[in-house]
C-alpha cells in the first residue's frame, strides 16, 4: 500500500501542473474553438525566463522564497506578452481561414518559439536552484516535499481565482458569451477582440506558473520541456472535455494521478518486462481511449451542445 | 422632432444579390417606426448592417448626430443601440440574469485588475449590475426565471429576456426584429403594451413586424421594403392604402 499512497501524493502533484496548462488550453479552445499548440512552448518559456530571472537575483542576497516570487512575476510578464503577440500574429490575421490553418500556425509558432529558446538558453539542460525552504514530511510512510505542498496547494488557489473571476465577475460573464456567440456578446458591447487577446493572456500567465512550478518540482529546465508537458495537458483537457475549465482541472488532476499509478505498478504488472519509464505511454492511452469512447471528454456535454 | 437616426443611401450586396439598394430613412428620437415587407425583402440585412454585423456596406448612418462606425458590433453597442433577433440569440448556457447582466457591459467598467484585487468599487459595480439585471427581469414580467438556463425558457419568455437583455445596454434605439413571431393573441398584446410603455420612457423603437395590425396600431411611421428598395414611408394610415405596398406586400 505504501507505493500507492505514494504515487498519489506524485500524481497530485504532477496533475497540479498538468491541470495549469491545461486551463489554458481548454480556455482559448472554448472561445475560438482553436487548440493552441504552442501553449506548451509557452510553458518552457516560463520556466526558463524565470530561471534567468532567479540567476540575476541569486547573490542579491534577498531570501529565496522571494527570489522565486520575482522570477515568477517577471516570467509571468514575459508569457503573457508572448500570448498576447502570438494570437496577434499567428492567429488573428486567420480568424475566418478554414480551421486548419491556425492549426499549422500554431505548430509553426511551437517550432519557433522551441528554436528560439535553444539560442537563447542552449542545447543542455539547466538545473534549477531550490529556493523554497527543503523539507519532507512522513505521511503514512509515504513521503512529500514543500516543493509538493506549495505546488499542489498554489494550483489549486489559482483554480479557484480563475473559477470565481469566469463565473462571479464582469469579465467572466464577457468571456462565456463570447465563448457562446462572439457576434452577439458584441452587440452587448463586449469587445470580443479584447476578450480573446485578455484569454490568452491569462492562459500564457498560467503556463508561466506551471513552468516555474514544474522546474522547481523536477530541478530541472530545458528547452524542449514544453512539448510533452504540452501533449499532456493538452490530453488532460480532452480528457475533462476541451472548452470546459473544470473539466481541465479534474483531467490534469486525473491524468497525473493516472500516470503516476500507472508507472509505479506497469513493472508488476508486466512482470517486470516494462518500467516506469514508460510513464509516458499512459497519458497518451488515455488519450487514445477518450477519444474513441468519449470524445467529448469526462465534462464535455456543454461543449457538444455549443457546437 | 429631432432625428434620432439617418440612414443615407445604405446599400448591401452579398456576391450578385443586390440585399439593400440605396435605403434612405430617418428616425426620429421617441418614434416607434416600423419596417415592414415581404419576406426577403431586406429588413434583417438593414438590422445587420445597422448594428455592425456587416462592416462592408455602402452608404452612411448617424446617430444622435454623429456619424455611426459600423465597423464592429461593440462600438455600436456603446454608441446606443441595441436590438433583438428573429431566431432567438441568447447565451443558452448562461442563466436569464447572467444573459442580462452581460448587457450592461457597456455601462460599465470593472476591468481584469480589479476582479483580481475584488476592490470595494468593483463589488459595488457588481452589486449594482445584478440589481439592474433583476429589475429588467421584472420589467419584462420573467423576474421568477432568473436562475434558469436561458435556453430552458418558454419561446414567449425567451423573447422577453432578449429584449431586457437589449434594455441593459442603455439603448437610445432599440431594434425589434419581428418580436411578435411565434406568440399566441395574448402574449402579442402584452408585447403592444411593453413596447409602448419603453417609448413612455423615451426609448425609440425600430420595429420589424410581418403582424400588420401590430404594426399599423403601434407604428408612428412605417417604411416598406421591397427587393431592398424603400417603396413606401409614411404613417400607417397611407401607407396601408399605397398601391405599391398593397401590390408588393399587403395583398389585395
Amino acid at each position: 500500500m505504501d507505493i500507492f499512497l505514494q504515487q498519489l501524493i506524485n500524481g497530485l502533484t504532477l496533475g497540479s501542473i498538468y491541470a495549469l496548462v491545461a486551463l489554458g488550453y481548454t480556455m482559448v479552445y472554448g472561445i475560438l474553438g482553436l487548440i493552441n499548440f504552442a501553449h506548451g512552448e509557452v510553458v518552457m518559456i516560463g520556466a526558463l525566463s524565470s530561471l534567468t530571472f532567479v540567476r540575476l537575483l541569486e547573490n542579491s542576497g534577498l531570501p529565496g522564497t522571494l527570489v522565486l516570487l520575482i522570477g515568477l512575476l517577471l516570467a509571468a510578464l514575459v508569457c503573457m506578452t508572448l500570448g498576447f503577440a502570438i494570437e496577434r500574429v499567428a492567429y488573428r490575421p486567420l480568424r475566418s481561414a478554414p480551421r486548419l490553418a491556425p492549426l499549422i500556425t500554431a505548430i509553426g509558432v511551437s517550432i519557433v518559439l522551441q528554436q528560439l529558446a535553444m539560442l537563447i538558453w542552449g542545447r543542455g539542460y539547466h538545473s534549477v536552484p531550490a529556493l523554497l525552504p527543503a523539507g519532507r514530511h512522513e505521511f503514512l510512510g509515504a513521503s512529500f516535499t514543500n516543493v509538493q505542498v506549495v505546488i499542489v496547494v498554489v494550483a489549486a488557489l489559482t483554480m479557484v481565482g480563475l473559477t470565481l473571476l469566469v463565473n462571479r465577475t464582469r469579465l467572466g460573464r464577457a468571456m462565456r458569451a463570447t465563448a457562446e456567440n462572439p457576434a452577439i456578446a458584441g452587440l452587448m458591447g463586449v469587445d470580443a477582440d479584447r476578450i480573446i487577446s485578455l484569454t490568452f493572456v491569462i492562459g500564457s500567465a498560467l503556463a508561466a506558473l506551471a513552468g516555474v512550478l514544474v522546474s522547481a518540482n523536477y530541478g530541472i529546465a530545458h528547452y524542449h520541456m514544453g512539448f510533452i508537458l504540452g501533449l499532456k495537458a493538452f490530453t488532460a483537457a480532452v480528457l475533462g472535455g476541451i472548452g470546459n475549465l473544470a473539466g481541465a482541472m479534474v483531467g490534469g488532476v486525473l491524468l497525473g494521478v493516472i500516470e503516476a499509478l500507472g508507472a509505479g505498478y506497469i513493472g508488476d504488472l508486466t512482470g517486470g518486462v516494462l518500467g516506469s519509464h514508460y510513464q509516458d505511454v499512459f497519458a497518451f492511452f488515455v488519450l487514445i481511449v477518450v477519444l474513441v469512447f468519449r470524445p467529448s471528454g469526462l465534462m464535455g456535454e456543454k461543449v457538444a451542445e455549443r457546437a | 422632432m429631432s432625428p434620432l437616426l439617418e440612414a443615407r443611401h445604405v446599400s448591401k450586396s452579398f456576391g450578385g444579390v443586390q440585399a439593400l439598394k440605396e435605403v434612405s430613412l430617418t428616425i426620429g428620437a421617441g418614434e416607434i417606426y416600423g419596417l415592414i415587407g415581404p419576406n426577403g425583402a431586406g429588413k434583417t440585412t438593414f438590422f445587420n448592417v445597422l448594428t455592425g454585423l456587416y462592416p462592408r456596406f455602402a452608404g452612411e448612418v448617424r446617430f444622435a448626430g454623429e456619424a455611426l462606425d459600423l465597423g464592429s458590433p461593440h462600438r455600436v453597442a456603446q454608441a446606443g443601440i441595441a436590438r433583438t433577433f428573429q431566431n432567438i440569440r441568447l447565451f443558452g448556457n448562461m442563466t436569464a440574469r447572467e444573459n442580462v447582466m452581460v448587457g450592461r457591459h457597456p455601462r460599465t467598467r470593472a476591468n481584469v485588475v480589479g476582479a483580481v484585487l475584488r476592490s470595494r468599487a468593483t463589488r459595488d459595480e457588481e452589486a449594482a449590475i445584478r440589481r439592474r439585471a433583476d429589475e429588467l427581469l421584472r420589467y419584462v414580467g420573467i423576474a421568477h426565471h432568473a436562475d434558469a438556463i436561458a435556453r430552458h425558457l418558454p419561446y414567449g419568455d425567451q423573447r422577453r429576456l432578449e429584449i431586457a437583455r437589449a434594455l441593459a445596454t442603455e439603448p437610445k434605439l432599440l431594434a425589434l426584429d419581428e418580436p411578435a413571431a411565434g406568440m399566441n393573441a395574448t402574449e402579442t398584446e402584452a408585447l403592444k403594451a411593453l413596447i409602448e410603455g419603453l417609448r413612455a420612457d423615451g426609448l425609440t423603437v425600430l420595429l420589424i413586424e410581418h403582424d400588420v395590425k401590430l404594426v399599423m396600431g403601434l407604428c408612428d411611421r412605417v417604411a416598406v421594403l421591397d427587393y431592398g428598395e424603400k417603396i413606401a414611408e409614411d404613417v400607417p394610415a397611407v401607407v396601408r392604402k399605397d398601391a405599391k405596398v398593397i401590390e408588393a406586400y399587403l395583398g389585395g
